[in-house]
This record gives C-alpha cells, sequence and structure tokens, in this order.
C-alpha cells in the first residue's frame, strides 16, 4: 500500500473514532499504526537473511564435520560437553554426529534444492502458462486439461514413485519438484494473461504493430512480474516442506548428504529418549518456511496492484490490503 | 443445467483417462517387477515363464488397452506381493481411511469455522491478529512435523493418547488434528476473507436496517455468502484427503490406503500404488464435481451464466 493512501486511511479512522476515545481503543490505534508499517516483511527478511547466511558460512564458523561419527558421544543433549569433550550446541544424533553441524549442512542442501526446483518450475509453469494465454483456446484446453490432471494426482504419492523409480539423487529430487509444481505458476499467469489481453494498452501496442513476440516480452511478461514473484516466493516455501517430506519418507535425498527430512526421520525412534534429534532440524524447516511464507505475504500486499483498489463503502483502501479473495489468488 | 453438467462430467472423465495413462506410465518405468521377487537362483526359463504369466512381454499398446480394459472392468492389476487383485487389497484399508478424511474435516470445520467468521467480524482485533498468526504457523508446520510434535506432547511426555495404530476414538485425535490442523489454517485465512468481501456488500446494510438481529445478518446473509469460495477449496481438500494422508498414516501407523501405498512404493509393489493413485484421482474429481454441482445449487449467478 502506498504511504498517501496509509496517512488518509488512519486520519479517516482517527476522525471516525473520537467519539470512542478510551485508552483501550487509543492503545487500539497505536497498535493499527504499528501494523500499517508492516514490520512482517521486515521481520521475516531478516529471519531468511540469518537462515542463508548460515546455511552458506555456518559450516566455515562452526568447523565440526557434519559426518563425524563419535558413537560414545552419541545422544547427548544440546548445550552440553560430550564424553569426547567437545562442546555440542545443538546435542548430537543416535551416532554422535553434531546437529548443529548436520543442522547447517541440511539448510544448504534444502535451500539450494527449493531454489534450484523453483527456478526451473517457474520457468516452465510461466512459459507454458504465458503460451495458454496468447495462443488461443486449443492449447488452452490442453494445458488446462494437463493441470487438472495434476492437481487429480496425489502430489506425494507420485513423488515417492518417481524418486524411487529413478534412484536417490539431488537431481531426481528437482525434477520430481518441479514436475509437481509447475501448474502453481501455470495457473496463475493464464489467468493474468487472459486478463491483460482485454486491456487497452495490448491492443494499442498491436496496433502500432508489435508482433507476437514482443507482445509477449515486452508488454505481457513484465506485468505478470510481480505475480510470479509472489507465487514464487509461496513456492520455494512449499518445496523445501515437499523435499523434506520425500526425504523423510526415506526417497528423497540420498542418505549421505545430511538433510532436514533425513534427519527428522532418523529421529523419530529416538523421540521418547532424545527429543533434539527430530525437533531442532524440524524447528529449522519451520522456522524457514515461516519466514518465506511471510515473506510472500509481504509481497503480495506491495507487489500485487488490484490489492489496493477501494472498497465497496468507503472508497478507502483496505488497511490490511486484502482486497482479493484468496480464491483467486490459488 | 443438464449441459453444464454433462460437459463437467466428461471433462472429469477425460481427465481419469489421462489419469490412468499416467499411472499405467509408472508401471513402465518402474521395470521388471519380476526380477525384484524371484530368488536369485531362478533359471532364465522360469523367469521368461513369470513374464509371460503377468503378461510382461507383450508391446507396449497392447499392455496399456489390457490395463484400460481391465481398468473398466474393475480390474486394478495384480498385488505382487500380497497375492490378491490390488483394489482388494486398497479395498480394505478404505475404511480406515475415510474415517481419518471425516475426523480430519471435522477438525477443519471446528477451527475453521469459528476462527475465519469472528477474526472477520472482529477485523484488527488482537483474536484477529491470533488467528492470522496461527494460521501462517500451522500452514508453514510441515505434517511430519506437526504429528512429532503432538506424539512428543501428548504420547511421551503427558501420556494422554497412544502414539499408533487404530482402534479407539483416543487413536484418531492426534492424526485427524494433524492433518485437520494443516488445511484449517488455510480455510480460516480464506474465510476471513471471503466474509470481509461480503462484509461491504449493500445487502448486508440492507440487512442490518431490516433491523435483522446481528446473528443472523452475520450467520445467514454473510456466512452463506461466503462460503462459496471455501466450499471449492474444501472440496478440493476432501478429494485429496480421501486419497489417504501419505504422510500423517505413515507417522501413526494409521492402517489407510496412504501407508499401504508407502509401504507398496518401497517394495515396488506398483500395482498397489496405481490402484492407489486411480482411486485418489477419482475421489478428487467426483468430489469436484459435486462440488461444482452444489455450487450451481447454491448460487443461482452461476447457474445463468454458465450454462
Amino acid at each position: 500500500m502506498s504511504e498517501p493512501y496509509a496517512t488518509a486511511a488512519r486520519q479517516a479512522h482517527a476522525k471516525e473514532r473520537i467519539t470512542w476515545f478510551t485508552p483501550r481503543r487509543v492503545l487500539a490505534d497505536r497498535l493499527a499504526v504499528v501494523h500499517s508499517l508492516r514490520p512482517k516483511g521486515v521481520f521475516a527478511a531478516m529471519i531468511l537473511i540469518i537462515v542463508v547466511l548460515s546455511a552458506f558460512f555456518g559450516n566455515a564458523i562452526w568447523q565440526v564435520d557434519p559426518s563425524f561419527q563419535q558413537l560414545s558421544a552419541r545422544l547427548v543433549p544440546p548445550l552440553s560437553v560430550g564424553s569426547d569433550g567437545v562442546y555440542h550446541l545443538f546435542g548430537t544424533d543416535h551416532l554422535g554426529r553434531d546437529l548443529l553441524a548436520r543442522t547447517l549442512a541440511g539448510a544448504r542442501i534444502s535451500l539450494l534444492v527449493a531454489l534450484l526446483a523453483m527456478c526451473v518450475a517457474a520457468v516452465v509453469g510461466v512459459s507454458v502458462g504465458l503460451a495458454s494465454g496468447v495462443f488461443g483456446s486449443r492449447v488452452d484446453h490442453a494445458v488446462m486439461t494437463c493441470v487438472d490432471v495434476q492437481l487429480a494426482l496425489p502430489f506425494t504419492l507420485l513423488a515417492i514413485s518417481i524418486a524411487t523409480i529413478t534412484g536417490p539423487s539431488l537431481m531426481n529430487v528437482i525434477v520430481v519438484l518441479t514436475a509437481t509444481s509447475w501448474v502453481a505458476f501455470a495457473r496463475v499467469v493464464r489467468s493474468q494473461v487472459l486478463s491483460l489481453r482485454e486491456m487497452e494498452f495490448i491492443s494499442a501496442a498491436r496496433s502500432l504493430g508489435c508482433g507476437p513476440g514482443r507482445l509477449l516480452v515486452r508488454h505481457l511478461l513484465p506485468n505478470c512480474a510481480s505475480i510470479i514473484i509472489v507465487i514464487s516466493s509461496f513456492a520455494a516455501a512449499r518445496m523445501i516442506v515437499a523435499e523434506a517430506t520425500i526425504s523423510f519418507l526415506g526417497v528423497g535425498v540420498p542418505s549421505w548428504i545430511p538433510s532436514w527430512g533425513s534427519m527428522i526421520s532418523e529421529g523419530r525412534t529416538y523421540l521418547p529418549v532424545a527429543w533434539w534429534v527430530a525437533i531442532i532440524p524440524g524447528g529449522a524447516i519451520t522456522v524457514s518456511v515461516i519466514a518465506i511464507n511471510l515473506l510472500g505475504d509481504w509481497l503480495r500486499d506491495r507487489l500485487d496492484p488490484r490489492l489496493t483498489s477501494p472498497n465497496g463503502l468507503t472508497g478507502l483502501p483496505r488497511r490490511n490490503g486484502r482486497g482479493r479473495s484468496d480464491a483467486e489468488r490459488a | 443445467m443438464i449441459y453444464y453438467i454433462i460437459g463437467r462430467a466428461v471433462r472429469g472423465l477425460v481427465v481419469l483417462l489421462l489419469v490412468s495413462m499416467v499411472v499405467f506410465g509408472i508401471s513402465l518405468i518402474s521395470g521388471d517387477p519380476i526380477t525384484l521377487l524371484i530368488p536369485i537362483e531362478t533359471s532364465p526359463e522360469q523367469l521368461e515363464e513369470l513374464r509371460n504369466a503377468y503378461g510382461l512381454n507383450d508391446p507396449i499398446p497392447a499392455r496399456m488397452g489390457r490395463f484400460l480394459e481391465g481398468l473398466f472392468r474393475g480390474d486394478l492389476g495384480y498385488s505382487f506381493r500380497y497375492q490378491q487383485p490390488a483394489f482388494s487389497v486398497v479395498a480394505e484399508r478404505l475404511g480406515a481411511t475415510i474415517e481419518l478424511a471425516f475426523a480430519a474435516m471435522l477438525v477443519i470445520l471446528l477451527v475453521a469455522l469459528p476462527a475465519g467468521v469472528v477474526s472477520a467480524v472482529k477485523r484488527d482485533s488482537s483474536f484477529d491478529t491470533v488467528v492470522m498468526a496461527g494460521s501462517v504457523l500451522g500452514h508453514s508446520l510441515p505434517s511430519f512435523f506437526l504429528g512429532l510434535l503432538l506424539i512428543y506432547l501428548f504420547s511421551v511426555t503427558l501420556h494422554i493418547f497412544p502414539t499408533s495404530g487404530r482402534g479407539t476414538l483416543a487413536h484418531i485425535v492426534m492424526p485427524a488434528l494433524t492433518l485437520g490442523l494443516f488445511y484449517a489454517g488455510r480455510a480460516a485465512r480464506l474465510l476471513r476473507s471471503s466474509m470481509l468481501d461480503v462484509l461491504h456488500q449493500e445487502y448486508m446494510r440492507t440487512a442490518r436496517a431490516k433491523g435483522l438481529a446481528e446473528r443472523i445478518v452475520i450467520g445467514r446473509h454473510a456466512l452463506r455468502n461466503a462460503s462459496l469460495p471455501v466450499l471449492t477449496i474444501l472440496g478440493l481438500e476432501l478429494g485429496g484427503l480421501l486419497g489417504g494422508a501419505v504422510v500423517t498414516e505413515t507417522i501413526f501407523a494409521w492402517p489407510g490406503i496412504g501407508k499401504l501405498a508407502v509401504e507398496a512404493v518401497i517394495a515396488r509393489d506398483f500395482p498397489i500404488v496405481q490402484a492407489v493413485v486411480l482411486l485418489t484421482a477419482t475421489a478428487f474429481v467426483v468430489v469436484n464435481l459435486i462440488v461444482d454441482l452444489l455450487y450451481g445449487l447454491l448460487d443461482p449467478r452461476v447457474r445463468l451464466t454458465r450454462t
């Protein structure tokens, strides 16, 4: 939401509430002001930066080999020194491997896989969505049928089937994640193109002699950019969970590479005696996914121009910017 | 209306046909199941005999034709592991999955309905903030992690619920919560934004001007109109739930088709996997067809524009 609007909304709000002048109301208004500053995005970005930095530089600071086994120091609780005399901040797992080192290594794998899969899915999905929106009904029909088929297929089951057949490798995980998530991009870009196509600036560009290629690259794609960015962030969050899920089920990232999903799966057996083995990597996933989802929310509020449309009665934009229903966004 | 129904049904059938082709594709790339099953010392002749018995040596179009023909007769193949028709193995486990799906649906409704309505009516209140935060949290927690947290809290620490299995009412609580809370966050959020859209409509002012009680204005005029988009999403999700919650069933050792499918994937017993995938897809298509039709009944505008 742009700043002048926000100020206008706040002023209107304050005027409305003058007759309700009670301490509680004042507090509520203060909170509303804080809310409108959107600390959400800043907060999410900060967490995300910490996660990314620790994923890529963490092992340089905490110089412990994530695969080093020390059976005499197995299941050491967090914040304590093992029998080997080494201090373990997050404790150790059932093979005496340092959990902090493994969580950091897992972060690198998780983020890398999620990012790569998201990029490939975005490229595939956006191209399909653009084609579907531009090339008329026949292509569109075929694409939408594909989308329906993809939606009807159970994602996790399909993913683990393909992963089992093709064998565990990072490449396969990325392929599986891409194959099951390009649909989100295709659907959203398609509907965006369909509505853009009817706009005047497109007919203007056309009547100026703009070819289909130029129309796509210079006019349609830039106008889909913000929505693609928003979808990408939610897709990245989903990818992290999906990668962890298939690794948890034992068919994802190869077992010799530490990944959050397989760490939880290993720790599951030791839950009654050593909660930290499963809960710490789980917490890492949750924190990263929450941060990305919040960032996505924030980006959606910032970038989606339709969200600042006036609401029906007062002619003022909504303060929390949720103008469009989720059904349309989905 | 009748054309609309037929159109949707045909589309559903086309989708199912394509799904079964994908399912057949899985069996093609999954390799030779015979080599996985027999002892190493089996002679090549015996191997060949077995392949012929299972029809694995026929050309691909013939196998595909047989596969599709079998589907029409309700024959989904033969489980190598259970030595039974895949369909009956799956059907045996279906009851547990349906039970869990409805329990999860109950959780979704019990959580999302009040949370969504109240947070929309009392927008920007602290309740609203809590609901929105909860919905982000619920949606960000991977289901296997939420399941483990629940096990740690309720089974390991508090000893209230059993960790796994099926039988009593206590067994279903944690799987239903794990499954339900994930979707409840999204449903609450969706209901909230849909309610917010509706609350600004003119007919809401009319309803209030008529002097109706606020309870009726919200419950009957707002909620009923706001529930349409939510219904669509819940339909999509119920379709998915009927296909067995693979992860949740695995964690809680819930004997449904999701757990069956995971075991089958790991044992490479692909006829079972195919049967489960097909069943899920069918449930998904049918539930969505029903939701579409319900949509037409509930919202006359849909009926008018689409017929």
